[in-house]
């Protein structure tokens, strides 16, 4: 039995991962650490080593999850999406007897954030649920509502928690895979539409702190002490490194305490300070190049659900990476979404890694033969 | 299988929407990048080094004020403090209860403190503590660094040496108010610690001393924290500042003043230097240079001495006596010879009414020899009247009264020199011949100050428009003074006549005669009339002034200048409510003189007086205690037993007809 494992088709199987992929994540990976080493004031701790470790784990993780095969994820994606969704559930009756909001489920070892997974469950029900629905009854509306239901109930469970930034990411990949599974293009627009017109509506129903952070969004500067002080100094930390940066080390905004969060959500700003306009586009264009191969596993891919799983979670990575980017440049609100494989953190790397694994599980199964 | 085609189609359409819509938010975003990085870049770098470099101010030191030799008469010593600064504070009662682990803040401490939080805008600072010593200042340094709002500064506090003898002319420094804050808008105003000028030369002078601010460039964490320092600007120290006082003179004359309510002033009759400008009593300057205690402050200003106001500048008084040297260059210049005459029996009628001589039996016959010398007021009475009041007040204005000096003084009395003109446009009425009658004397209308009696007895004994002045020019150079243009003659007359008050046996003020040998002091009394004195009065005979409450007695005047046969220095005494010009004014003026020439003499001459002083100072200090031990024991008792209940009757003493001369300064 052992023998038969250790004599298996190994090569074979490690010579179809996408090598040349995971060696630029690697690069970003790499790189987030250097930063990370940085932001402590040059030293691996409290930061950098823990985050190395992680990544080392959580890759050798995803290059196991690469080798499953798609058809084992469309089996497994009903029972996911229903054990994720009693997780949140879980977190949200928990937080309720305990009297205060929790996100975190302690199951002795670890603790799990169920609302990570269901981003990543989100994808699969719905590409799952595509797979079976025959073509062109995607738009009717007793197919659309259980699509619905499907976005709404996780997206609902995570505001009450309330995390705004995972919720909008969880609605944004359930409904790129309803865009991509082909429901008629004019649902999407009327609801933009409706949206747009109901945002007088939204606004006289926000408190006045959340019109305040829309207000300060719109002009940080009106606020530069209370809450626009994060835009500011992340747009001040951006701005001052220039084109290639004050040096390694070297940043000011960063190691005098000025940046928030200097590890986790602007981290881009961190990096950008020491590092310059050329350290951004660094990362900007090896993001890119994972995504334009997300897409192309996309494009190959065998079978609508592969297909869907593939580039809804290529667009569920995207929206990550374009919301923090947005942040720190201030073209967004602050929303708490940390920048995939650079940010400090174990839950969103663990995330991160499992979609880049399932994404290469797809594009294993586009090189097999006979397929 | 066309279906799955179809499918794969659509999808494949799709994806090439979604891939476009990436590479336009990608696009957007290194645009943005691009933008902020390179074309924003020198902003946000400008941005990032605001944040990073703080510039700290270096209060200057303020300059020293020093005597005409250079002694200091304000320096600075090193305080250590803590201050808060409100604006700054997270968590009032945390950061008080901080500092109370540190230092000693007792009760009243605190809430001075936080009344001081409660009335002030939240940018100034406030003080916690001050004088500290090192050990402790050490340990707040490295205890509250991370408490914002808290600062312990290294500042500088004023020191004046000689304490009450020079508060009036130096005045004292203090915490800027916030409205000379938000008028000036300098920085250093808000400094923690930092005092400026509030009184006298302080005050005038505190541009100069101020000196200008240096500056630390530190880099600070967001919290303030300072990681290390990047350069300094030293800062530039105030001038030092030099005064034409003589610090030893002035110290001289405000102990031989004792417990007088009284001014002296010595000028240099050559350059117009003011040697001494002293005033008594005063305050102690150190101490408003702080906080003035509210028991101390309420007792300076219930005390009738009047601790707080500069006599020697501000004081307003009938010149009395002293006046009719002016009276008398006035006659001369209108054609008054000296050998003209009246026969003086003590009363001179005019109308209805009488004036009186203050000798009751008169001086028989008076000419302008010893018209001065005997102080005979119907000789000036008949001379006054025969010349008429302008012809005097033209002469007071030429000698310097009526008029303000170019001095660094925090306010100088004008004085009044009446005249028709003045008359008229004052009341409204004409000039009538008894004000002449009282003005030929000194009295009524006519009011100067003890400064500017001290510059007309310098012009009359050097004959020339001297200006006193205050500040040592660079260089000491002595200035030049045109000629008065009054007949060296008319002065010889008068400066005989001075010579005489003090060295004939006729004289007033015989006791001002000098010890110093070869070395002769001319002068003038002068006693000013604080009350008038009624007919029913002077046919009962005239109250002695040693009779008569403190602040009924007259004005006790004596100007004075030594030595005779070349003018040196010019002096003004004025005593309130000192009985007599001759009797108590004349003696300080010899012994201030005296000291110029002979200070062993003039210093063996104090031992008495202080002597007295000191005992009537403890006679009233077990007074006072006894006043406020009955006081208190009162407070004590039912109200039935209270006598201090029931107001007791209150007399009019002032006498209604009496003169009372306008104060006003205009």
């Amino acid at each position: 039995m052992l023998s038969a494992l250790l004599n298996g088709p190994w090569r074979r199987e490690l010579s179809r991962l996408p090598w040349s992929i995971i060696a630029v994540i690697v690069a970003l990976g790499g790189f987030g650490l250097v930063i990370l080493y940085s932001a402590a004031g040059g030293s691996l701790d409290p930061w950098a080593l823990k985050q190395g470790i992680r990544f080392a784990i959580l890759l050798t993780a995803m290059l196991g999850l690469a080798l499953i095969k798609p058809d084992t994820w469309l089996r497994l994606a009903w029972p996911i999406y229903g054990v994720v969704l009693a997780g949140l559930l879980g977190v949200e009756l928990l937080g309720q007897i305990s009297g205060g909001s929790q996100r975190w489920l302690d199951i002795g070892i670890i603790q799990l954030q169920p609302s990570e997974f269901m981003k990543l469950a989100i994808v699969l029900a719905l590409a799952r649920y595509y797979q079976f629905l025959p073509r062109g009854y995607e738009t009717r509306l007793n197919a659309l509502i259980p699509a619905l239901a499907l976005i709404a109930a996780p997206a609902a469970l995570v505001m009450l928690q309330p995390d705004l930034g995972t919720a909008l990411s969880i609605t944004f990949g359930g409904v790129v895979v309803m865009f991509l599974a082909g429901v008629r293009l004019w649902l999407f627009v009327s609801a933009g539409v409706a949206a747009i017109a109901a945002m007088p509506l939204a606004w006289s129903m926000l408190h006045d702190y959340q019109r305040k952070r829309v207000l300060i969004f719109l002009d940080p500067s009106t606020d530069p002490r209370g809450a626009g002080y994060h835009i500011t100094q992340s747009k001040i930390a951006i701005g001052s490194g220039g084109l290639d940066g004050k040096g390694f080390l070297n940043g000011t905004q960063s190691h005098l305490d000025y940046l928030p969060e200097l590890q986790t959500d602007f981290i881009f700003a961190t990096m950008a300070e020491e590092w310059g306009l050329l350290g951004g586009l660094y990362i900007i264009l090896l993001f890119g190049v994972v995504l334009f191969w997300g897409i192309r596993v996309a494009l190959q891919a065998k079978g609508q659900f592969q297909r869907l799983l593939a580039l809804g979670l290529t667009a569920t990575l995207f929206f990550y990476l374009a919301i923090n980017m947005m942040m720190v440049m201030g073209l967004a609100p602050v929303v708490g979404i940390p920048l995939p494989l650079i940010s400090y953190g174990g839950s969103a790397m663990m995330t991160v890694l499992i979609l880049l694994g399932l994404i290469m599980g797809v594009a294993r199964h586009n090189k097999m033969p006979g397929n | 299988m066309s279906n799955e085609a179809a499918r794969e189609q659509s999808f494949t359409r799709r994806a090439f929407v979604l891939g476009g819509g990436m590479a336009a938010v990608g696009a957007t975003l290194i645009g943005r990048m691009t933008w902020l990085s390179i074309f924003e870049g020198e902003r946000y770098q400008l941005a990032s080094e605001e944040n990073r470099v703080q510039l700290r101010l270096i209060p200057p030191r303020r300059g020293w004020i020093v005597d005409r030799n250079g002694k200091p008469l304000a320096l600075n010593k090193p305080d250590y403090r803590l201050e808060l600064i409100p604006e700054q504070v997270v968590d009032l009662d945390a950061t008080l209860a901080r500092v109370t682990k540190i230092l000693n803040l007792d009760f009243a401490d605190e809430l001075r403190i936080r009344a001081d939080i409660a009335i002030q805008p939240r940018y100034m600072p406030v003080e916690v503590a001050r004088d500290l010593d090192w050990p402790a200042f050490a340990a707040l340094n490295v205890q509250v660094a991370d408490v914002p709002g808290l600062q312990p500064v290294r500042a500088f506090a004023r020191v004046y040496p000689d304490g009450d003898q020079f508060a009036h002319l130096l005045g004292y420094v203090g915490a800027p108010t916030p409205e000379q804050y938000r008028e000036q808008k300098d920085p250093l105003l808000i400094f923690p610690g930092f005092r400026i000028g509030k009184d006298g030369i302080e005050r005038h002078e505190d541009k100069g001393l101020r000196g200008t601010a240096g500056a630390l460039k530190v880099e600070v964490t967001a919290r303030g924290k300072v990681i290390r320092e990047l350069g300094t600007r030293a800062d530039k120290p105030g001038e030092t500042l030099k005064l034409t006082i003589d610090r030893d003179l002035q110290n001289y004359a405000a102990r031989r003043l004792g417990d007088n309510s009284a001014s002296v002033i010595v000028i240099d009759c050559e350059t117009g230097d003011i040697l001494t400008m002293v005033s008594m009593p005063a305050y102690d300057p150190n101490l408003f240079s702080t906080r003035v205690p509210a028991k101390l402050w309420k007792e300076l200003q219930e005390n009738d001495h009047n601790p707080l106001l500069n006599k020697s500048a501000m004081g307003l008084y009938p010149p009395g006596s002293t006046f009719k040297l002016v009276t008398t260059l006035a006659a001369l210049e209108a054609g008054v010879t000296p050998d003209q005459g009246v026969i003086c029996n003590g009363r001179y009628r005019l109308g209805n009414n009488t004036w009186h001589c203050h000798s009751r039996r008169g001086h028989g016959h008076v000419d302008m020899h010893s018209a001065l010398p005997k102080s005979c007021d119907i000789y000036f009475y008949q001379y006054g009247r025969q010349i008429g009041i302008d012809a005097i007040a033209t002469m007071a204005r030429r000698l310097g009264l009526g008029q303000k000096y170019e001095l660094p003084l925090a306010g100088q009395a004008a004085g009044i020199v009446p005249d028709r003109a003045w008359k008229l446009k004052r009341y409204k009425k004409d000039w009538g011949i008894g004000e002449t009658l009282n003005s030929a004397i000194g009295q009524g209308y006519i009011i100067t100050n003890p400064l500017q009696l001290a510059v007309m007895t310098a012009r009359i004994a050097s004959g020339k428009a001297v200006m006193p002045r205050l500040m040592m020019p660079a260089g000491g150079a002595a200035p030049v003074f045109d000629s008065l243009g009054i007949p060296e003659a008319h002065l010889a007359i008068v400066r005989q006549g001075m010579f005489d008050v003090v060295n004939s046996g006729m004289g007033t003020a015989r006791g001002a005669r000098s010890p110093v040998g070869g070395i002769h002091i001319a002068g003038k009394t002068g006693t000013a009339q604080v009350r008038r004195i009624t007919a029913e009065e002077r046919r009962h005979g005239v109250k002695r002034n040693e009779a008569l409450p403190w602040k009924q007695r007259d004005h006790a005047l004596f100007v004075a200048f030594a030595p005779t046969e070349s003018p040196r220095y010019a002096v003004s005494v004025i005593i309130e409510h000192g009985i007599a010009g001759g009797k108590y004014a004349a003696p300080i003026a010899r012994d201030v003189l005296t000291y110029l020439f002979e200070p062993e003499r003039a210093l063996a001459a104090l031992a008495p007086i202080e002597r007295e002083v000191a005992a009537r100072r403890e006679e009233n200090a077990r007074l006072q205690a006894l006043a406020d031990t009955t006081q208190d024991q009162q407070a004590l008792m039912p109200s039935w037993l209270r006598t201090d209940l029931v107001a007791p009757p209150t007399f009019e003493i002032a006498d209604p007809d009496a003169p009372v001369p306008p104060r006003d300064d205009n």
